[in-house]
């Protein structure tokens, strides 16, 4: 319905053990306003990158460290927010990952920030007082 | 509880992973684990069976990347099957099909290995 939005937060620990609860959390949301499977599995792993940036960066895998996610959505828009108080991470300073020069330097990972942007229309980075706010936003 | 499991075969002198549920940043170190052992027992042919794969997040894809080098460098290689499309997708995304063998099923990279 126009005009009618629908906002759901969590409240997690900044911990791996937590990705599947956060994936889910936003797959349900999805689900209830109808999106289709393609548009599940995206938002599924862009809240996933998005996360798993939080935990190693912005907290350096210290779990006891909360991140806060809301998920909204109105006629137009899917929004997913992450909030934590770790170490600023500025997702918008990204490039193509080079695949075969990270094999050959063996260095993993700087691949999520790619996805995100591949999958979401919109990303957004701001730090609000000693808090980091990633927006991710889905046209629909 | 982990959402991720894998089981090991052996065909002739390759060996197949196949590994079911969702690889993330949580579950990623189950498959570096296996491919470790694997190249500890000198087993270098490996096939990635990922027919009940039903999620990969880029920790997962980190993990293919990490030993794709050591195994090809010792005459083998880690050829990956059986994607369902949405799993393919994000190996897609981030440009895997042209530098890993990305194969329909488990005889066509069984076959690939014996050329």
């Amino acid at each position: 319905m126009a005009g009618t939005k629908q906002i759901q937060t969590l409240s997690v620990e900044a911990s791996t053990e937590h990705l599947a609860e956060v994936r889910d959390f936003v797959a349900a949301h999805a689900e209830n306003i109808g999106l289709n499977q393609k548009d599940i599995s995206e938002i599924r792993l862009a809240v996933d990158e998005a996360y798993t940036n939080i935990i190693k960066h912005a907290y350096k895998n210290t779990p006891k460290e909360k991140v806060n996610i809301e998920i909204g959505s109105d006629s137009d828009h899917l929004w997913i927010t992450l909030m934590d108080k770790g170490k600023s991470f500025d997702p918008s300073s990204y490039s193509e990952p080079d695949l075969m020069k990270r094999i050959k330097e063996k260095k993993r990972g700087g691949m999520g920030v790619y996805l995100i942007r591949k999958l979401m229309d919109q990303v957004q980075y701001n730090r609000k007082g000693h808090t980091n706010v990633i927006r991710m936003v889905k046209n629909l | 509880m982990k959402n991720f499991s894998i089981a090991t075969r052996q065909k002739n002198n390759v060996t197949i992973l196949d590994i079911s549920g969702e690889l993330d940043a949580h579950t990623a170190s189950q498959l570096e684990n296996a491919l470790k052992s694997l190249i500890d027992d000198e087993s270098y042919s490996i096939i990635v069976n990922c027919s009940s794969l039903d999620y990969i997040a880029s920790a997962g894809l980190g993990v293919f990347m990490a030993y794709i080098e050591d195994v090809r460098s010792l005459g083998g290689d880690i050829k990956l099957t059986n994607m369902n499309d949405r799993v393919y997708n994000v190996f897609d995304l981030l440009g895997f099909p042209t530098l890993y063998d990305i194969l329909e099923d488990e005889k066509e990279a069984l076959t690939s290995f014996e050329n």
